[in-house]
C-alpha cells in the first residue's frame, strides 16, 4: 500500500492475493500440494472440485483459519506469517462467508453487522450502524435489522452474513460453498447478491458448484483434485475444452444438473 | 423447641447462605479463569489446568478444607475459620465451575469462533462478545445444579469449627435432646433453599432443549 503513491503502475498490477508453492499438512495427510495462485485486484475466481479436494483448506489458509507449512501467501502486499499482527491485518482486509452462515445467534442482525467494526476497527456505534444499515440495504434485508438470525430463512441469513463481512470494508471476499446449505428456492437470492458484489468490482474467490454463476461472473475457473490445482482457465474455455481427464469426469458429473 | 432455638438455627442458615454465596462468587471469578486456561490453545497451559481440576475433583472436599485450614496454619499462615472455609470452598468451586464452563465453551459451535476470527475479532472480544454469552446459556442448568451441591456441601465447614446450619442443628440437638425435631427443621430449611433452585435449573434445561431442537 505504501508504494502505491510512488509507482501507481506497479500498484495497479500488484496482486491482491498471491499463493506461492503453498503446502499444507493435517498431521501426516497432505491437504495442499504446491499451490500457486495469483489473484489480481477485482478478479473473480471460482474454485471447484470434488469433495475433499482441498478447496476449503485453500481459502481458509488465505485468512489464516488454517496454518500452512510451506510456501508463501501474500495478501495485498502483506506476507501472511504466524505473527498475530499480520494475521489481524490480513483478516481485516479479507471477508469470509461460510456454508453454514455462522451468524451470531444471540445478537440481532444489526448487532451481527456492527460487532466487528466497533470492536476491531474501533468505529463508534453511530458510524457502525450507519454502515451496517447501508449494507443491509444493499443485500435487501434492511427491514429485518432488529430480528435474530433464527427468525430468518437460510437465504436471508446468508445475505446477512455477506453484509456482515462487507461491514469491515474488505478488499477481497472468500466464499466457501455459500449456497450449499440452502433450500433450492433460496439459492438465487444469494447468487444475485454475489453477482451484484462482483459487478461492483470486489475481488472474490468463490468455492461453488453453481456453474451458471461461474459462467456469468468468473474471470477464471480453477479445478482442484487431491489437494492440487489441476487445471484453470476462463469459464468458456474451461467448460468447453477441459483438458484433464479428472476435470472432464468432474464436469460430467455435475453439469447435467444445470 | 422454642424461639431461641429457631433463632439460633436461622443464624446458622444465614452463615450457610453467606458461605455459599462467597464460595460461588469467588468460584465464578476463578472458575472463569480456569475455564479459559483449560480451553487455551497452548497445550501446556491446558494440561496444567486439567491437573488442577483433576486434583480438586479427585479428592474429598473435607480433605481440601483440612488442608487449607491446618496445613496453611502449619506453614505459619494463621487463618480464621471463616477465611479458611471461604478459600477452601472457592478453590473447590473454581475447579468444578471451571470444568462445567470448559464443556460449555467447547459446546459452542466451531463456526462461531471461525466467523469471529474471520472478522478479525481478537481473543478478548471473541470470548466476551461471541463465545461466553452462548456458553453461559448452555451452562446455566449445570451451574445451578452445582450451586445446589455447594449449598449442601457447606455443611462440611463445621469440621473446622464454623457454625453454619448443619452445625447449628447438631448443637440444638445436643442441648434439647430432640435430634429428630432439630434435624427435621434443619432439613426443611435446606430443602426450602435448594428445591426452588433445582426446579429453576430443570426448567432452564428443558427450555434450552426445546430451543436447540
Ligand atoms: N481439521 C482437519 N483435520 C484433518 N483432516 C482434515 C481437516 N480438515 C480437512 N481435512 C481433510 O483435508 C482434505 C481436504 O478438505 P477440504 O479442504 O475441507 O475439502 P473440500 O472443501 O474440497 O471438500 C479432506 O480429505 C479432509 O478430510
Ligand atoms: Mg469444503
Amino acid at each position: 500500500m505504501s508504494t502505491s503513491a510512488s509507482s501507481p503502475a506497479a500498484a495497479a498490477i500488484a496482486p491482491m492475493i498471491a499463493m506461492e508453492g503453498v503446502e499444507k499438512w493435517y498431521g501426516t495427510f497432505k491437504a495442499l500440494t504446491d499451490i500457486n495462485l495469483t489473484v489480481r485486484p477485482g478478479e473473480k475466481i471460482v474454485l471447484c472440485g470434488p469433495s475433499g479436494s482441498g478447496k476449503s483448506t485453500l481459502i481458509r489458509c488465505i485468512n489464516h483459519l488454517e496454518t500452512y507449512e510451506k510456501g508463501r501467501i501474500v495478501v495485498d502486499g502483506v506476507l501472511l506469517d504466524n505473527n498475530p499482527k499480520t494475521i489481524d491485518v490480513v483478516r481485516r482486509e479479507v471477508g469470509m462467508v461460510f456454508q453454514q452462515f455462522n451468524l451470531f445467534p444471540h445478537l440481532t442482525v444489526l448487532q451481527n453487522c456492527t460487532l466487528a467494526p466497533m470492536r476491531s476497527r474501533g468505529l463508534a456505534r453511530d458510524a457502525a450502524e450507519a454502515t451496517a444499515r447501508r449494507l443491509l440495504g444493499r443485500v435487501k434485508i434492511l427491514d429485518q435489522a432488529d430480528k435474530y438470525p433464527a427468525q430468518l430463512s437460510g437465504g436471508q441469513q446468508q445475505r446477512v452474513a455477506i453484509a456482515r463481512a462487507l461491514c469491515m470494508e474488505p478488499k477481497a471476499m472468500l466464499f466457501d460453498e455459500p449456497t450449499s446449505a440452502l433450500d433450492p428456492e433460496m439459492v438465487k437470492e444469494v447468487l444475485d447478491t454475489m453477482i451484484g458484489l462482483a459487478k461492483d468490482g470486489m475481488t472474490m474467490i468463490c468455492v461453488t458448484h453453481e456453474m451458471g454463476f461461474a459462467r456469468q461472473v468468473a474471470d477464471r475457473v480453477i479445478f482442484m483434485s487431491e489437494g492440487a490445482i489441476v487445471e484453470e482457465g476462463p469459464p468458456a474455455e474451461f467448460f468447453q475444452n477441459p483438458r484433464h481427464q479428472r476435470t472432464k469426469k468432474f464436469l460430467g458429473e455435475i453439469l447435467p444438473r444445470y | 423447641m422454642g424461639t431461641p432455638q429457631i433463632v439460633f438455627l436461622l443464624y446458622g442458615l444465614q452463615w450457610t447462605i453467606i458461605l455459599a454465596l462467597v464460595a460461588f462468587a469467588g468460584g465464578t471469578v476463578t472458575g472463569l479463569i480456569v475455564a479459559l486456561l483449560r480451553t487455551s490453545e497452548s497445550r501446556a497451559v491446558s494440561r496444567v489446568t486439567a491437573g488442577y481440576i483433576a486434583l480438586f475433583q479427585g479428592t474429598p472436599l473435607l480433605m481440601q478444607l483440612f488442608v487449607v485450614y491446618y496445613a496453611l496454619a502449619l506453614a505459619g499462615l494463621r487463618l480464621e475459620a471463616w477465611q479458611a472455609v471461604a478459600i477452601g470452598f472457592t478453590l473447590h468451586a473454581s475447579a468444578y465451575l471451571g470444568e462445567i464452563w470448559r464443556g460449555s465453551i467447547e459446546a459452542v459451535p466451531r463456526g462461531q469462533v471461525e466467523a469471529a476470527k474471520a472478522l478479525s475479532l481478537g481473543y478478548f472480544w471473541r470470548m466476551k462478545d461471541v463465545v461466553l454469552p452462548q456458553a453461559i446459556r448452555i451452562s446455566l442448568p449445570a451451574t445451578i445444579g452445582f450451586l445446589v451441591q455447594l449449598i449442601k456441601g457447606t455443611s462440611l465447614a463445621a469440621i473446622v469449627g464454623f457454625t453454619e446450619l448443619a452445625r447449628a442443628g447438631s448443637i440444638i440437638s445436643n442441648t434439647t435432646y430432640k435430634p429428630l425435631m432439630a434435624y427435621g427443621v434443619v432439613g426443611i430449611m435446606y430443602f426450602l433453599i435448594c428445591w426452588p433452585l433445582s426446579i429453576w435449573g430443570t426448567r432452564l434445561e428443558r427450555k434450552f432443549a426445546v430451543a436447540t431442537r
